[in-house]
């Protein structure tokens, strides 16, 4: 058992690892590298819930971490990696606003988070403290990631973003009940969507993508 | 578990889950819609026979004043809907736009929501308050992309995106009250009990309780319909079958505020935390003016009722923030009241863009001439939807307005503005629909008036008679909103 300074920095690097990830989400334009830096981000954020269980003493935040190595780190981004090489649409993602704008924006959300979260939560304890000002810096900026992008992919990789941002918050309150229950709701709406994605391939979607994949694709369905 | 099972609560959840599973597995629609009136039934009854066994609290769910109400409305309403349901889908198959294999997963679903809508309200413990919510959002979103229209995809995908940020925002804000919680109470379960937090809410950290609220008034709010972020609800209400529309208008909507209602007493119990009102009264004025003025350029029926219940959530959502017995009493009448109304206005709707196989407006006129009954029960239905004596939504716009004027003047400005624009547009859209030379192919439907009749003889007599009962229970429950 590490000393407990060293604990919540371990926790700590964790979490901002997190938003690290979430800028390189932020800018990331090609969708291949969109799927694999997502993969790292829940990566992380296993890594860190294992690390959350480790330190409070509560097994049951290992099956959260399960959950999102197996649903996050492998089954979604593969099976969207498959979807994306079938469509050919792995050539770029266009962007709403320029990459540098969208940089500067995120640094402010997580300026933002950070004095917000830790003016607010004097009281809290400094795990959930630091935690809460990481995730609520996560969720700022996948809602950011969200709203600059226009391709169905990409705004359900934005979505589970900020769903890891959520479990990050919801681990980091120490004690929490229901945090196994929600991560599976969460799961269950996102692996739904993912395969509504499959069955129905949001079309028009695609259209600002790549409209020659698009137009062989609909010559296809018919 | 046993104990659990025979808690009287247990049947509201427990009827239209396992209708839901049995319903996966009848293969004929028919026997299905007749299956989901029937749960939907047994479930009603087990929502009123929580009227006689009183409230009860248990470590996760709990009925009380407050919920009772909406429980009965939500199952009634449910119950009506599957009624309507059943002859509207009958149209459906007739026209090949739904097949037996997804009709049988329209019923499974339309149970699953129930069942999602009715935990949500009875949750005595916010995580699973938004758990709930969150799976109603999930079958909702399958239910609106059932058509697989490009147009159903793209408002079930947008549904989706919205939808989810809005629950992400509310979960964030559900932790933080967890965070503010915990130092008082400790950890565990109770730490997320309504009936813990609202007797321990004084002592918790003021700022973190503001913090929370704003995530949770635009998480909730966004399953509210609140502007600004409304803007899936219009799509949903218009691309989905119309029995969802009204499930969502009626309940969903009303499940949000309801949430919303609650956190609201949370953070009002504390001193040192903002009035929650402020915000509250910002957001439904805004909704309110927004959708009136937005009712004006509407193309799409479907589209304009549902623009009209962001009007009517923006004017429950105003007077809750208002606040004060009075203010509370007028929306909490008003909630349940546009609840009666506009289901059944979609139930009228509904059969109305069979019959003429289109929903837009400009193709649809003169259908009083056509399809009398139809007609006049739609006129009957926005008469009351525009607030104008003597049906219940007059009553509880009256109630608001007066309490209004007496304490803020000011803000009675845009709230009468508002319902007049809103008013005028809607007799507008009236007159070309319901009345003139009719126009275009109609073709007779088999429709089920009695729920529409029903539910309109409701807001008829709450117009002119609230029982005694029932206005000493609106009464009380105000008072406990503060």
């Amino acid at each position: 058992m590490a000393a407990p300074n060293l604990q919540l920095d371990i926790a700590h690097m964790l979490a901002g690892g997190l938003v690290l990830a979430s800028f390189l989400l932020l800018y990331q334009n090609r969708i291949f590298a969109l799927l694999k830096v997502f993969a790292l981000h829940s990566l992380l954020l296993s890594v860190a819930v294992a690390w959350q269980a480790d330190i409070q003493g509560a097994p049951h935040l290992y099956i959260t971490a399960g959950i999102a190595v197996v649903l996050k780190v492998l089954i979604i981004p593969g099976a969207l990696y498959q979807m994306v090489k079938r469509l050919g649409i792995h050539r770029e993602v266009e962007t709403v606003v320029g990459i540098g704008p969208t940089m500067l924006a995120g640094m402010g959300l997580v300026a933002l988070s950070i004095v917000l979260m830790l003016r607010v939560t004097e009281t809290a304890d400094t795990l959930a403290r630091e935690d809460l000002a990481f995730a609520l810096a996560v969720i700022l900026l996948g809602l950011l990631t969200m709203v600059t992008r226009r391709n169905a992919i990409s705004q359900v990789i934005a979505f589970m973003s900020i769903e890891n941002g959520l479990i990050l918050a919801a681990t980091g309150a120490r004690g929490m009940p229901l945090v196994v229950e929600i991560s599976v709701a969460f799961s269950v709406l996102v692996a739904l969507i993912v395969i509504g994605i499959f069955l129905f391939r949001i079309r028009e979607r695609f259209d600002t993508v790549d409209m020659q994949a698009l137009d062989r694709f609909s010559g296809e369905r018919t | 578990m046993i104990a659990s099972l025979l808690d009287p609560i247990a049947p509201v959840l427990l009827i239209p889950l396992v209708a839901a599973g049995v319903l996966m597995l009848v293969p004929s629609y028919r026997l299905g819609a007749r299956i989901n009136i029937a749960a939907s039934l047994l479930a009603l009854l087990a929502a009123l026979s929580l009227f006689a066994t009183g409230p009860s609290t248990g470590q996760l769910l709990l009925v009380d004043e407050l919920n009772i109400v909406f429980i009965a409305l939500n199952n009634f309403i449910g119950f009506t809907t599957a009624v309507f349901s059943a002859s509207y889908i009958a149209h459906e198959v007739e026209t090949d736009r739904l097949t037996p294999r997804l009709l049988r997963f329209y019923h499974a679903m339309f149970q699953a929501l129930l069942c999602t809508m009715n935990l949500a309200l009875v949750a005595n413990n916010i995580g699973l308050m938004w758990v709930a919510v969150e799976l109603a959002t999930l079958t909702t979103i399958m239910l609106v992309g059932i058509y697989a229209t490009e147009q159903a995809l793209e408002a079930a995908w947008k549904y989706f995106i919205l939808g989810s940020v809005g629950i992400a925002l509310a979960l964030f804000g559900t932790i933080l009250i967890y965070v503010a919680a915990r130092p008082v109470i400790g950890e565990g379960l109770d730490a997320m009990a309504w009936t813990v937090l609202i007797t321990r809410a004084q002592n918790f950290d003021p700022r973190l309780l503001n913090l929370a609220f704003v995530f949770l008034l635009l998480g909730y709010g966004t399953k509210a319909g609140l502007t600004p972020v409304h803007a899936w609800l219009p799509d949903a209400h218009a691309e989905g079958p119309t029995p969802i529309s009204a499930v969502l208008s009626g309940l969903l909507l009303n499940v949000a505020l309801y949430a919303i209602l609650r956190f609201k007493m949370l953070v009002a119990a504390n001193q040192n935390a903002w009035a929650p009102g402020t915000l509250m009264i910002t957001m439904g004025l805004s909704s309110l003016v927004f959708a009136a003025f937005m009712l004006y350029r509407r193309r799409d029926i479907k589209r304009l009722f549902a623009y009209s219940s962001i009007e009517h959530m923006g004017i429950a959502t105003f007077a809750f923030g208002l606040g004060g017995p009075l203010a509370n009493f007028g929306g909490l009448l008003h909630m349940t009241m546009h609840s009666l109304t506009k289901s059944a206005i979609f139930f009228a709707v509904g059969h109305v863009a069979q019959a003429k196989g289109t929903q837009r407006i400009a193709e649809i006129r003169g259908l009083t001439v056509t399809h009398p009954v139809l007609g006049w029960g739609l006129v009957l239905g926005v008469v009351a939807i525009a607030g104008l004596p003597p049906l219940g939504l007059f009553m509880s716009e009256f109630l608001i307005i007066s309490t209004t004027f007496a304490r803020e003047p000011w803000l009675a400005v845009p709230l009468v503005g508002g319902l007049l624009i809103a008013l005028g547009a809607l007799i507008l859209r009236l007159g070309e629909i319901a009345f003139g030379e009719p126009e275009g192919p109609s073709v007779p439907v088999h429709a089920s008036y009695v729920p529409l009749f029903a539910h309109m003889a409701l807001v008829l007599v709450a117009g002119i008679y609230l029982p005694r009962p029932m206005v000493a229970w609106f009464e009380h429950v105000a008072g406990l909103l503060g």
